[in-house]
């Protein structure tokens, strides 16, 4: 039971995980673009609707608003970051994005100041007891919300015509440009789009450590996610996701105590290098082969 | 025909035309430790040089051999642990020689974390020198034997002594600092200005054309990360006895990793010279700020965390900016000028 | 007649189920030079691929020099004697003609790694041998004056030039070249089809290349594979070629 314990909890932190490389996946299917600002965004989001909150402004008003200002940010990052770096290699956008990130991280704090914000959703984050495993109904609530965010998404994708764009740049960037779909929207709205996962996700997280700088490095969690699941995939953001928060909580909890100390900084690192070594794109990427 | 002619010069760095500059930062390096104060030689001009020694060490495998890393900290506290458990543990060990060592324990641990660069290509191979930072932060951390068992968990600068000779001083911490920066510079340049230093390139531009050309793709890779991580090792003991005296793991750490890919870019990849530039540009940055904010008289008004926002803030526009502007780099803006005004009276020719 | 310097024996190709090539056998002679013809899509890059271990054949053998490949990697390819030029030209672009073509010779280099950062030993000697024979197949392609150049810039013809010095100037036994002069005007595709002939009369080095302009291929070479949808569907002299019915029904009939 206690093995059962330890591994539901992991897999929560991992939807949660999963919830911060699905904003990543978003991005990278739309541009090609590896964006290292994702988890300065999460705390960008989070410290915004958490400040409007303070001030008085109910959810209701305050979450609408932050959306609205992740949508100006993301026509802003288009604007003067992506469209003057367009078609130049992934390398240089990685670190434009880790420019990126810096800017809105010192933004954040310069804006909203470097406290510690406690944020409440009004969910009690008490223990439930399930047929002997403990879990949390903030943790319930937290996992129907990914699930949630997760299916309206996939409905976005697959019906609606901005999706199917979507999925055209993905597949074939020239091709989509040649029958008249504009580039530079169709970035815009992704990153809107992973601006509002990043808002979700800054929620759920800041709910549960308060809303402070380290939520920015959530993003060092999604790095192993990705890597598993496949940069592309969302199905694989997911069980990147649940798999590496299970096997981190069991590592820490099993191997911890022989090595003197927490592993978990590092350890989904090693299981992410170990799984690229035997499926170099992934548990769902997509393996290219080399034309010459 | 003349036209394709006078393009622009190789993307190689031979440092040859720039004699008279390399003379002139010769002559600075020796006058320095005259006329320049303590001040300025340990907070200036040390972690500037040792900074941009790592900046070298990442540039030999981001800018020549295309390889991403974002953990040239972790082998920089790599060089820096070893070196201080050689000298405690071996004492009869000269400090050059532990320096040496200490460089190649780092560049095995290098070789060791690149290896999945074997398999794996681009943004994928971040993870495993992520991995490498995350790593070693956590083992010179939770394994006290590294730092000596000492409660606070940090290492100090063992007896820096060359032949006898006392280093213990500005001076001398300077001097290491200058001599080992050229020798290994040197060595760098070899290196670029080489067979190797022609693979590396080659397998950067396109790594397919590059294994059929014959060039064995594998173990030059490996060479990279070794031979860069060897670069880091060294300067990160220099870092950490040269420059802070004491330090622990988490001097480097995640943050100090990014300060080196920071110095690449805005010194501009695959430039010797930029990566200097680079780390007096993160060096001295926030110190000007400081000083700025002093004489403005704001020091009272505007605290220090404001400060650091406001650096976050302008290194990461400036980063985004050189990207835009000058993917080349700083090195490569002063190189145009200096082209601009040397070429000023043979101009007219189409 | 002695043995051929590359025998290709039923080779397949498939890519997920899509067959690239199918049981394709032909034999080039030493010192000859072969063009294989095609349209677009019969296969012939495929082969390329597969002979200097780009690609792995899915059955079939090759066998080059007497020997068979076993597991044929580009490096054991450059090793044993293959020079390769691609149909987009694959050159360091941000590196000089010089440099590019210096890339050749590195799996000739013998210094360790010490002597090189060190420039000791038998560095500095090989340094000026490597300079030398790479100054002479620059010369050789009449490419000398573009030497610093970065290749990035140059225009596509010389950048083919750039490659084929590149490819040489390990002074290869056998030579790939993928479509050398497609793209090119009728002045450069002379010059260049003169040189072709010249590298094989100078140096002796045998030639495989894929082209497509078939006045310039029946000038320039001894023996003619015609492929079509992955199969051989001629294969002999340029002016036995011709005559075959099937090859003009398959290719030559065909506005192209």
């Amino acid at each position: 039971m206690f093995f059962l314990n330890v591994l539901t909890s992991g897999l929560l932190s991992g939807l949660m995980y999963a919830l911060v490389a699905i904003g990543f996946v978003l991005i990278y299917k739309a541009s090609g673009v590896f964006n290292f600002a994702q988890g300065s965004m999460v705390l960008f989001a989070a410290l915004t609707f958490v400040v409007l909150n303070e001030h008085g402004l109910p959810f209701w008003a305050a979450f609408p608003i932050t959306v609205l200002v992740m949508i100006v940010g993301a026509v802003l990052i288009e604007r003067l970051v992506l469209r003057p770096l367009v078609n130049r290699s992934p390398n240089t956008l990685f670190m434009a994005t880790l420019g990126l990130s810096f800017v809105i991280e010192g933004l954040a704090q310069a804006l909203f100041g470097s406290d510690v914000h406690q944020l409440d959703l009004g969910i009690d984050d008490m223990p439930l007891d399930l047929w002997g495993l403990q879990i949390s109904t903030f943790d319930i609530f937290a996992s129907a919300v990914a699930v949630v965010l997760v299916a309206v998404l996939a409905v976005l994708f697959s019906k609606t015509r901005m999706g199917i764009s979507l999925r055209a740049v993905a597949d074939d960037t020239l091709a989509a440009q040649s029958i008249g779909i504009r580039l530079p929207r169709i970035w815009q709205i992704v990153w809107s789009v992973s601006g509002l996962v990043a808002l979700v996700a800054g929620l759920l997280w800041g709910a549960r450590q308060g809303v402070q700088f380290s939520l920015s490095l959530v993003v060092l969690k999604a790095m192993p996610v990705l890597i598993i699941g496949g940069f592309s995939s969302i199905p694989g953001a997911i069980v990147g996701g649940l798999l590496v928060g299970a096997t981190e909580n069991l590592a820490d909890i099993y191997i911890g105590p022989l090595v003197q100390g927490s592993v978990s900084t590092w350890f989904a690192y090693i299981l992410a290098v170990a799984f690229l070594l035997i499926r170099p794109s992934g548990l769902f990427g997509e393996t290219t082969i080399a034309r010459v | 025909m003349t036209a394709i002619i006078s393009q622009a010069p190789a993307d190689r760095p031979v440092l040859t035309p720039r004699t008279v500059l390399l003379a002139l930062g010769l002559v600075i390096l020796a006058v320095v430790p005259v006329i320049g104060s303590d001040y300025w030689l340990n907070s200036l001009i040390v972690p500037t040089l040792v900074m941009g020694l790592a900046g070298v060490g990442l540039n030999l495998l981001t800018g020549y051999a295309g390889l991403v890393s974002l953990g040239s900290a972790a082998f920089m506290s790599i060089g820096a642990f070893s070196t201080y458990n050689l000298i405690l543990r071996v004492p009869a060990l000269p400090l050059p020689v532990a320096l040496i060592v200490a460089g190649l324990i780092a560049a095995s641990a290098g070789v060791l974390f690149g290896l999945p660069s074997l398999r794996i290509k681009g943004f994928y191979l971040s993870a495993s020198t992520l991995g490498a930072q995350f790593f070693f932060e956590w083992l010179f951390t939770n394994f006290h034997w590294f730092s000596n068992d000492s409660m606070s968990l940090t290492i100090s600068a063992p007896r820096l002594a060359i032949f006898g000779h006392d280093l213990n001083s500005p001076v001398g911490r300077y001097s290491l600092v200058v001599v080992t920066t050229l020798l290994l510079l040197w060595l760098a340049h070899n290196l670029i200005d080489s067979r190797i230093g022609r693979d590396w390139m080659a397998i950067r531009d396109m790594d397919t054309a590059a294994a059929v050309a014959g060039i064995p793709v594998g173990r030059r890779k490996l060479l990279a990360y070794g031979v860069s991580s060897f670069f880091c090792g060294i300067a990160g003991a220099l870092w950490a006895f040269c420059y802070l005296g004491t330090a622990d793991a988490h001097a480097f750490d995640l943050d100090k990793s990014f300060q080196v890919l920071f110095i690449v870019i805005i010194g501009g990849s695959a430039s010797i010279l930029g990566n200097f530039l680079g780390a007096a540009f993160i060096v001295l940055t926030p110190i000007a700020l400081d000083i700025l904010v002093q004489a403005l008289g704001l020091d009272g008004i505007v605290d220090h965390g404001t400060v650091s926002n406001m650096l976050r803030i302008v290194f990461g526009a400036i980063i985004i900016l050189l990207l835009i502007k000058e993917p080349d780099g700083l090195a490569s803006l002063i190189g145009r000028l200096a082209r601009r005004l040397s070429a000023r009276p043979s101009r007219g020719t189409p | 007649m002695s043995a051929p310097i590359l025998d290709v024996q039923q080779v397949s190709l498939s890519f997920r189920g899509i067959k690239a090539l199918t049981d394709l056998s032909f034999a080039v002679e030493k010192g000859e030079i072969c063009a294989l013809i095609g349209p677009n899509g019969a296969g012939k890059s495929s082969l390329l691929n597969i002979v200097n271990g780009v690609y792995r054949a899915s059955s079939g053998r090759i066998i080059f020099d007497g020997a068979p490949f076993d597991r044929p990697t580009p490096m054991a390819a450059a090793q044993r004697g293959i020079g390769r030029t691609f149909q987009n030209n694959a050159l360091f672009h941000r590196m000089s003609v010089l440099d590019n073509v210096l890339t050749g010779l590195t799996r000739l280099g013998r210094c360790n790694l010490l002597e090189i950062a060190f420039r000791v030993g038998r560095h500095p000697a090989e340094r000026r041998a490597f300079r030398q024979r790479a100054d002479e197949i620059i010369g050789f392609l009449e490419i000398g004056a573009y030497r610093d150049t970065v290749v990035g810039g140059l225009p596509y013809g010389l950048q083919k030039r750039v490659e084929m010095a590149r490819a040489l100037v390990a002074s290869p036994t056998l030579l790939l070249l993928d479509e050398p002069i497609a793209g090119m005007n009728a002045e450069e595709k002379t010059e260049l089809s003169r040189l072709i002939a010249e590298v094989n009369r100078v140096f002796g080095t045998t030639i495989v290349l894929i082209e497509h302009d078939i006045g310039v291929v029946m000038g320039l070479s001894h023996h003619v594979v015609v492929l079509d949808y992955g199969r051989k569907v001629g294969d002999g002299t340029p002016a036995e070629v011709r005559r075959n019915p099937e090859v003009i029904a398959a290719y030559l009939g065909t506005r192209h």
